[in-house]
């Protein structure tokens, strides 16, 4: 399996396309924090990038890698390899290489200039993100032969939870606003992972209004101690059920 | 005039030889200080040294200079008051004053002022009080370098660190508070100086202020507190560059003004607050050269508050700037630095041309529908806000900085 792994990796380094993608992330981020004069301000640009640029690449660039080693994966089914070592590679080859490139790239400057507590944050959640994305990437190529109609899915999924999600529930919000909702809205945005990561970067960036918000649910299910390990759990979830179904899927799959 | 002064000096001599000093301690000539200031005429020394005294309530009623060597302790045995002091120009200095009793009719003291004169209050050491230091009806007063803490959990379990009550010209300078409910609390106080405090971990406010004009604090220092600082229904309040820190909560604000005209803020400090200032029925204030930093909001601004002027401060890092609950704007913004500030400046004169409206949508949004604060910097929000700034529909349009700098003031 880890030479499956290896292989992946060292042909999507030979792509240059990830490269690529280091290479902006760092004119980015090292551009970004140059050019303001707080650390701030840059972080709320590097927010961005991770709340809707990271994914996006993750999830179109695992899509179109899926569907172009089609071939690769026929061959090594031609050989005594399981289905299951086959998929868990590509998952990890991906998610390693685009994980790589995220440190390389956004990382390295983020530690540099952010406070501790919120870089760290914003990395573990860039690189979860990223995951998240991988994972929902393998959801969407399995279900179609169809190279357009896969990455089409991708990118709808990514446009849903990037940008409608937010619209819908502030639609929610203004719609019931006359009603106690906060649990609800609560619950709504934990079926997001982009939002989760937003809400707990914030958590950390915007510290004083945040947590000063006594009357606020979040503060109690997000802000506490353990609600770091909730919101991890549930994005491990993320990870885990896309890429579980997809796998159930690619086992029965005739190829 | 000359002769008039060297009169007096001669008095002072003449006053000086024939004051004397008393010892009170256990190889001393007096074993209680009750019996020392019984003891005592007006001008006398009574020397207090090291020991535990229990003497229950200990009433100086002479003008005398009561002065405690190496802190000798009073201690209140959670029943009395420790120190009643009911005569003019009397001091209390070096002392540890400990475990007044707890009462919520008679409100019993580490050390309480009852209609004096002159009283110098310096250099104590007030632990677990009820209340730490009470002026009560007191006219030039001092109260200097003491350090004061208690251990408060509930408000109405606790009293003041030091509570002013009906008096003027108090000079309350370079004391350290902590635990109490209320760090400094001043109500009908006038023509009185609050300098170099330190006030912190209070369970309610840093500071309270009540119906006490003209008044100034200047250079404290008030940290985390559970609801900051408050001034109430006052006029010519001089608030000067003091730090309010970290005060964290739904209702807690660095400051909070609630019916004040004609007062100065001016080079303060707001760092990490969730609301930096709270406004509301105030008029006529000058906020000037103050910096808004790391606060959840910069100033909250409720529409009943007229003809405030807010000039030359900095805004840095808040996560809203300003906000407000209403439509009416009847204040002004002028030549401040918002770090939120897009413009540009191609007359070079440091102003930028276009001029900023500070008040964010999501702000008023937050404002009626609180759980909105869970899509904050999302970017669907981010479009609303870039509209929004573009032609204001919701937000009052004449909420606007014409001049918002291009560079922050260092102040």
């Amino acid at each position: 399996m880890n030479r499956i792994v290896k292989f992946v990796i060292l042909d999507i380094l030979k792509n240059k396309v990830v490269l690529f993608y280091t290479l902006i992330l760092a004119a980015l981020s090292w551009s970004v924090f140059a050019l303001e004069d707080n650390s701030t301000k840059g972080l709320l640009t590097l927010l961005n990038v991770v709340l809707l640029i990271v994914p996006l690449v993750a999830v179109i660039f695992s899509t179109i890698y899926l569907y172009n080693s089609t071939e690769f994966v026929e061959l090594l089914l031609s050989q005594p390899v399981k289905r299951n070592r086959i998929w868990l590679s590509l998952f990890l080859g991906l998610s390693t290489s685009l994980l790589l490139a995220f440190f390389a790239g956004a990382g390295i400057p983020i530690l540099i200039y952010a406070p501790p507590e919120v870089s760290l944050m914003m990395l573990l959640m860039g690189a979860t993100i990223s995951t998240v994305f991988v994972a929902i990437a393998f959801l969407s190529s399995v279900f179609t032969r169809d190279k357009a109609k896969g990455i089409g899915i991708a990118i709808m999924l990514w446009l849903f939870f990037a940008l409608l999600f937010d619209g819908l529930l502030l639609f929610l919000l203004f719609q019931f606003s006359d009603y106690p909702i906060e649990k609800a809205v609560v619950f709504i945005s934990a079926c997001n992972p982009i939002d989760l990561a937003r809400i707990m970067i914030l958590l950390h960036l915007d510290v004083s209004a945040m947590m000063g918000y006594t009357g606020a649910v979040f503060k109690d299910y997000f802000g506490s101690s353990y609600g770091i390990y909730i919101v991890m759990s549930i994005l491990a979830l993320w990870v885990f059920l896309p890429y579980r179904i997809s796998l159930a899927k690619f086992r029965k799959k005739d190829l | 005039m000359k002769k008039k002064f060297y009169t007096l000096v001669l008095l002072g001599y003449a006053f000086i030889a024939n004051a004397a000093t008393l010892h009170v301690g256990k190889a001393q000539a007096f074993l209680l200080i009750k019996q020392a200031i019984q003891a005592a005429k007006a001008g006398d020394t009574v020397i207090v040294h090291e020991g535990h005294y229990k003497e229950g309530n200990i009433i100086v009623d002479k003008r005398i200079t009561l002065m405690g060597v190496n802190y000798p302790i009073l201690d209140g045995e959670k029943k009395y008051e420790v120190l009643s002091v009911k005569a003019n120009f009397a001091i209390i200095k070096g002392f540890q004053i400990q475990a007044s009793g707890y009462g919520s009719l008679d409100d019993p003291c580490g050390i309480k002022v009852y209609d004096s004169r002159g009283v110098e209050i310096l250099e104590n050491i007030l632990d677990d009080n009820f209340f730490g230091i009470y002026i009560q009806y007191g006219k030039e007063c001092i109260v200097k370098n003491n350090r004061i803490k208690a251990y408060g959990v509930e408000e109405q379990q606790i009293g003041n660190g030091i509570h002013c009550w009906k008096s003027d010209s108090l000079l309350i300078i370079g004391n350290k508070i902590e635990g109490h409910r209320d760090g400094i609390y001043f109500e009908f106080v006038t023509n009185s100086v609050i300098w170099r405090n330190r006030s912190f971990d209070n369970i309610r406010y840093g500071l309270h202020f009540m119906f006490s004009n003209n008044d100034a604090y200047i250079t404290n220092y008030f940290k985390n507190n559970g609801a900051g600082v408050a001034v109430m229904f006052t006029k010519n309040v001089k608030m000067y560059n003091n730090h309010f820190e970290e005060n964290w909560g739904d209702a807690a604000y660095g400051l909070m003004l609630k019916e004040i005209s004609d007062s100065y803020i001016i080079g303060n400090h707001f760092l990490k607050n969730t609301s930096g200032i709270y406004m509301e029925g105030t008029s006529r204030i000058l906020a000037e050269k103050n910096i808004f930093e790391a606060n959840g909001w910069g100033m909250k601004i409720q529409a009943s508050c007229l003809d405030n002027e807010i000039r030359a401060n900095n805004f840095i890092g808040n996560t809203f700037d300003v906000s407000t609950n209403g439509n009416t704007v009847l204040n002004t913004f002028n030549g401040n630095y918002w770090d939120k500030y897009n413009g540009y400046d191609l007359d070079r004169d440091k102003t930028g041309d276009v001029p900023y409206h500070p008040l964010s949508v999501f702000s008023v949004i937050v404002e009626q529908t609180p759980p909105a604060m869970l899509l904050f910097r999302s970017f669907m929000v981010d479009l609303l806000d870039k509209s929004e700034k573009i032609s204001p529909s919701l937000t009052p349009d004449n909420f606007v900085d014409n001049q918002p700098l291009m560079h922050s003031l260092s102040l």
